[in-house]
C-alpha cells in the first residue's frame, strides 16, 4: 500500500513536472549561435541567427507544433480556408498587447500582411505567398477578426503562417514591439544579444503563470564548434542545438544524459549525375548519366548501411527518397530501402552494353567507366561518404575521382559552367509541405539541379513529375495532394535522378540544468518549446 | 651542434628509407577500408589503429610520409631553380631590368598565394587520378613559392655582379651567358642550397594547410596534409595518443630539415 501511495505521489509530481507546474521560473538560457544575425525585422530574417531571433521574439498567428507536426492556434483562435484555397480568414485571440504594451488588433495583421507582401521589401517569407502574380488583399472585419485574400490557391496556406512574425502597426518601436515570448533587450553586435522575457506574452500555462518561465535569453555569437562544445562541457550554455555525429558520440560518451537522438532529420544527403544536354562533357558520359540503368545501377552498387554506420557512426539512416519518413505525413510508406547488391547493378549495367574487362567497367564503345564526384571542401562527413562510394564503385570496376572544391566554384560549376560530372552535397528540409520542393522538382527550376532551366521537359518522367507537382499545389484536398506526391516520389525511387544517400539523424546536446526540453527533428529542435523551458532551481538562484 | 646535424641526417634517411619500402613494410594497402574497424586502436594487426574509415593508419603514415617526403623536395628544387633564374638575371643585370623584376616579384609576394592556390586548383580538371592531383599540387606550390627566395637571390647576385673576381672576369672579356653561367651561378649555391632546405619543410607545411581546407591531395592517397586533419579538433586526441604519431613524425621531420643547414647556412 506504502508502495502504491508513493508511486501515485510521484507520478502527480512527474505530471506536474511536465506539464510545467513545477517548473522553476527566472534565470537567462545561455546558449550560440554560430553567426551575427544579418537583420532583427522577422520578415527579412532568412539565415540561421535571424531565424533563431524571429523564433523566440516572433508572435504567431499559427504555429505548427514541433512535436506532433499538427497546427496549432498562436494568435489567431480559429482559422477557416475558403473561395477554393485562395482566402483564409482568422479569429484573433483578443486582449493580447505587443512587448512595448500596444495593444494588438486585426489592424497589426493588415499591416504585417501590407509589409509582407511589398515586392520592394524582398522579404523570403513573403516569396513562399507568391504563388502568381496578382494583390493579396486583407480585410479588416468585425469581432476580431480578419480576411486575407490571394489571386490563387496556395497549397499549404494555413502552415505557412507559422513564419509570419506578426508587427505593430502603431508601435514606434516598430519591428522591436513583438508578440513572442521575448523581445531583443540588447544586441552587442559582433558579441552577443540579450533577449528579455516579454512581459505581455499571451501564453499562461495550465496552472495560469505566466510564459515563458526562464527570465532571459543570452545568446553568444560563436563560430567555432569546439569551443562552444568545451563551453557545454563547462557549464557556460545550456544546449548545443545541432551537433554532427562525432561531436555527439564524444559527448555522450561524457554524459549520456546531455546526448539527445531525436531520429532521421529531415535533412538528406545526395548524390547526383549532370545530364544537362550542353554541358562540356563527352557524348559517350552523357548517354551514361542520362540512363536509368546506369543511374540505378551506381545506385544500387552504394551501401548506405555502412555509410550511415561508420560516417555518421549510426547517427544516420538509408534515405529512400526525397522525403524522410520523419515527415509523417508526406513520407511515402510503400517505398523499399533501395538495395546493396553489386551483382545487380552489373545486371543492370549490362542491359546497357557495359562489361567487365580486366577489372574494369567498359561501356559498349570500350571506355572505361571512371568519372569524378566533385562535394564541397572542408565538410569532413561528405569527403568520407564520397570515399566510402570510391571503393564501393571499384567492386563493379568503376573509378571515382573525389574532387574537393571550395564552395563558390562548386556552384559555379553545378549552375553556371555544368562542367562537373557528379556532384555530392546535402539537402536542408526545414518545409514539410512538398510545395517546398517545387523549386526542385519543376524540370523548368532553377534548383532542378541534374538538369535545371528546361524549356520542355527532358523526359517523359520529368513531364509527369511537372504534372503531378502542379496538380498537387492546385488543389486543397489533402488526400488528393498526397496521392499526387506519393506518385512523385515513386517517380523519383525509379528513376533516380538524385541517388538519396542518408537521412542524417537530429542531435542535439542539452545541459541536465535545463528542464520540460524534449530535443525533436524540426529545427529549431530544442528551443521548439522556448515558453515551456525552465532552468534548474540552482542554476536559476544563481542567475 | 655537429650530433644533432648528424641525428637529423640518420632519422631523415631511416624515414626516407621506411617510406620508400612502404611497399613492403606497409601491413595492407593504404586505401584498403576495413568497415568493421572504424576508429580502431592499436592491435598486432594495425600497429597505429584504424582512421575513421577503418584504413590502416601505419600504412597511411607511411604512404603519406612517402608524397610528401618526395614531392616536397621537387617543389623545392622547382621552386629554388625559378629563383635562381629570375633573381639571378635581375641581380646581374642590375639597373632598369633589376627594377622591373623585383616589382614583378614584390606584387607576386602580395598576392594571397593560398586563395591564389585554392583558385588555381579550382581551375584544373576533374578527372585526374590521385597521384596527378598529387603532383599538380606540388607543382603549383614549386611555381607559386620563389618569389621569396628570388629576392634574397638577387640581393646576392647583386652583391657578387660588383666583385673583384666579376670584375676580374669582365676584365679578361668574359660576359653576358657565359659570366652569368660559369662565375656568377657557381658563386650563387651556397644561398640556393640554403633556401632550397628552407622550402622543403614550408611545402610540406603548405600542403598540410591545403590538406586541412581539405584541397590537398585527392583521396584516398594519403599525404601529410590528410593525416593531420585527423587531429581537427582538439577533442579528438585526448583518449587516443596514437592518432598523434603523424604530428610528432611531421614536427620531427621538418625539425631536422633545418638541423640539416650549418649555422652559415642559416645565417645567410
Amino acid at each position: 500500500m506504502k508502495k502504491l501511495l508513493t508511486g501515485f505521489l510521484l507520478g502527480i509530481l512527474l505530471t506536474l513536472g511536465s506539464s510545467g507546474v513545477l517548473a522553476q521560473s527566472g534565470g537567462e538560457l545561455h546558449f550560440c549561435l554560430r553567426s551575427e544575425p544579418k537583420t532583427l525585422n522577422p520578415l527579412l530574417a532568412a539565415d540561421d541567427a535571424s531565424e533563431t531571433i524571429r523564433y523566440l521574439t516572433g508572435g504567431v498567428l499559427v504555429r505548427v507544433n514541433r512535436l506532433t507536426q499538427e497546427l496549432e492556434p498562436g494568435l489567431a483562435t480559429s482559422w477557416k480556408l475558403t473561395n477554393g484555397g485562395k482566402t483564409i480568414t482568422f479569429e484573433l485571440r483578443g486582449g493580447v498587447r505587443f512587448s512595448d504594451g500596444t495593444p494588438f488588433s486585426a489592424d497589426d495583421v493588415a499591416y504585417t500582411m501590407q509589409q509582407l507582401m511589398d515586392p520592394a521589401l524582398h522579404s523570403p517569407t513573403g516569396d513562399a505567398f507568391r504563388a502568381s502574380e496578382g494583390k493579396v488583399e486583407t480585410e479588416v472585419l468585425p469581432k476580431n477578426r480578419v480576411r486575407i485574400t490571394f489571386p490563387a490557391p496556395i497549397a499549404g496556406l494555413d502552415r505557412l503562417f507559422d513564419q509570419v512574425a506578426i508587427m505593430s502597426a502603431k508601435s514606434p518601436q516598430k519591428e522591436m514591439a513583438v508578440l513572442g515570448p521575448y523581445y531583443v533587450g540588447e544586441n552587442k553586435a559582433g558579441s552577443y544579444l540579450i533577449l528579455k522575457r516579454n512581459p505581455n506574452y499571451w501564453e499562461k500555462d495550465p496552472a495560469g503563470r505566466q510564459l515563458p518561465y526562464i527570465e532571459s535569453v543570452r545568446l553568444d555569437i560563436q563560430q567555432n564548434r569546439d569551443i562552444e562544445m568545451l563551453r557545454l562541457t563547462r557549464g557556460e550554455i545550456h544546449f548545443i542545438n545541432s551537433v554532427d555525429a562525432d561531436s555527439f558520440d564524444k559527448i555522450a560518451a561524457q554524459d549520456p544524459s546531455m546526448a539527445h537522438d531525436a531520429g532521421a532529420s529531415l535533412d538528406s544527403e545526395e548524390m547526383w549525375f549532370n545530364q544537362v544536354a550542353n554541358s562540356p562533357l563527352p557524348p559517350y558520359k552523357k548517354a551514361w548519366f542520362t540512363s536509368t540503368n546506369f543511374r540505378r545501377a551506381i545506385s544500387e552498387a552504394i551501401n548506405r548501411e555502412d555509410i550511415a554506420r561508420i560516417v555518421f557512426r549510426g547517427h544516420a539512416r538509408p534515405a529512400f527518397g526525397p522525403v524522410s519518413p520523419a515527415n509523417k505525413f508526406w513520407f511515402n510508406a510503400k517505398l523499399q530501402a533501395h538495395p546493396y547488391d553489386q551483382k545487380s547493378a552489373l545486371q543492370r549495367l549490362a542491359q546497357d552494353g557495359f562489361h567487365f574487362q580486366d577489372g574494369t567497367l567498359r561501356d559498349h564503345d570500350g571506355h572505361a567507366v571512371e568519372f569524378s564526384v566533385i562535394t564541397n571542401a572542408g565538410n569532413k562527413a561528405r569527403e568520407r561518404m564520397a570515399t566510402m562510394i570510391q571503393q564501393d564503385l571499384s567492386g563493379i570496376g568503376i573509378k571515382l575521382n573525389v574532387v574537393t572544391l571550395d564552395f563558390p566554384s562548386l556552384i559555379e560549376r553545378i549552375t553556371h559552367t555544368f562542367d562537373y560530372e557528379a556532384c555530392l552535397l546535402g539537402m536542408v528540409n526545414d518545409e514539410l509541405d512538398p510545395d517546398a520542393q517545387m523549386t526542385v522538382w519543376l524540370s523548368s527550376a532553377d534548383s532542378h539541379q541534374w538538369n535545371p532551366s528546361q524549356k520542355t521537359p527532358a523526359t517523359a518522367w520529368e513531364a509527369e513529375i511537372d504534372k503531378l507537382m502542379r496538380a498537387q499545389a492546385s488543389t486543397l484536398d489533402p488526400k488528393k495532394r498526397k496521392e499526387d506526391f506519393d506518385k512523385v516520389q515513386e517517380i523519383a525511387w525509379q528513376q533516380e535522378p538524385f541517388i538519396y544517400l542518408v537521412n542524417k539523424n537530429a542531435l542535439s546536446a542539452v545541459s541536465p540544468a535545463l528542464h520540460n526540453a524534449h530535443p525533436v527533428v524540426l529545427r529549431p529542435q530544442v528551443y521548439w518549446n522556448i515558453d515551456q523551458l525552465s532552468l534548474s532551481s540552482e542554476v536559476a538562484r544563481n542567475h | 651542434m655537429n650530433w644533432a646535424r648528424t641525428a637529423a641526417i640518420v632519422f631523415l634517411l631511416v624515414v626516407s628509407a621506411a617510406c620508400l619500402l612502404a611497399n613492403f613494410i606497409a601491413p595492407a594497402p593504404y586505401a584498403h577500408q576495413f568497415r568493421d574497424e572504424p576508429d580502431a586502436a592499436p592491435s598486432r594487426q594495425h600497429l597505429l589503429g584504424t582512421d575513421d574509415l577503418g584504413r590502416d593508419r601505419f600504412s597511411r603514415v607511411l604512404y603519406g610520409t612517402r608524397v610528401s617526403l618526395l614531392l616536397a623536395p621537387a617543389a623545392a628544387l622547382l621552386s629554388s631553380l625559378l629563383a635562381a633564374f629570375i633573381g639571378g638575371i635581375a641581380g646581374f643585370a642590375g639597373g632598369r631590368v633589376e627594377r622591373c623584376v623585383m616589382a614583378g616579384t614584390d606584387l607576386f609576394l602580395s598576392l594571397p598565394w593560398l586563395f591564389l592556390l585554392i583558385t588555381v586548383r579550382a581551375l584544373l580538371p576533374l578527372n585526374v587520378s590521385p597521384i596527378v592531383s598529387v603532383l599538380i599540387t606540388f607543382a603549383m606550390l614549386g611555381c607559386l613559392g620563389w618569389a621569396g627566395a628570388a629576392r634574397i637571390i638577387c640581393a646576392d647576385a647583386r652583391s657578387l655582379s660588383r666583385s673583384d673576381f666579376i670584375l676580374l672576369a669582365r676584365a679578361s672579356g668574359s660576359n653576358g651567358f657565359r659570366l652569368f653561367w660559369r662565375h656568377l651561378v657557381p658563386n650563387l649555391k651556397p644561398v640556393l642550397y640554403a633556401q632550397f632546405w628552407i622550402s622543403v619543410p614550408v611545402f610540406i607545411l603548405t600542403e598540410a594547410n591545403l590538406g586541412i581546407l581539405g584541397l590537398g591531395v585527392a583521396e584516398p592517397l594519403p599525404s601529410w596534409g590528410s593525416l593531420l586533419r585527423e587531429l581537427e579538433g582538439f577533442s579528438t586526441i585526448s583518449g587516443q595518443a596514437w592518432q598523434l604519431v603523424p604530428l610528432v613524425l611531421f614536427i620531427l621531420v621538418v625539425s631536422s630539415f633545418h638541423l640539416v643547414l650549418t649555422k652559415e647556412e642559416l645565417a645567410i
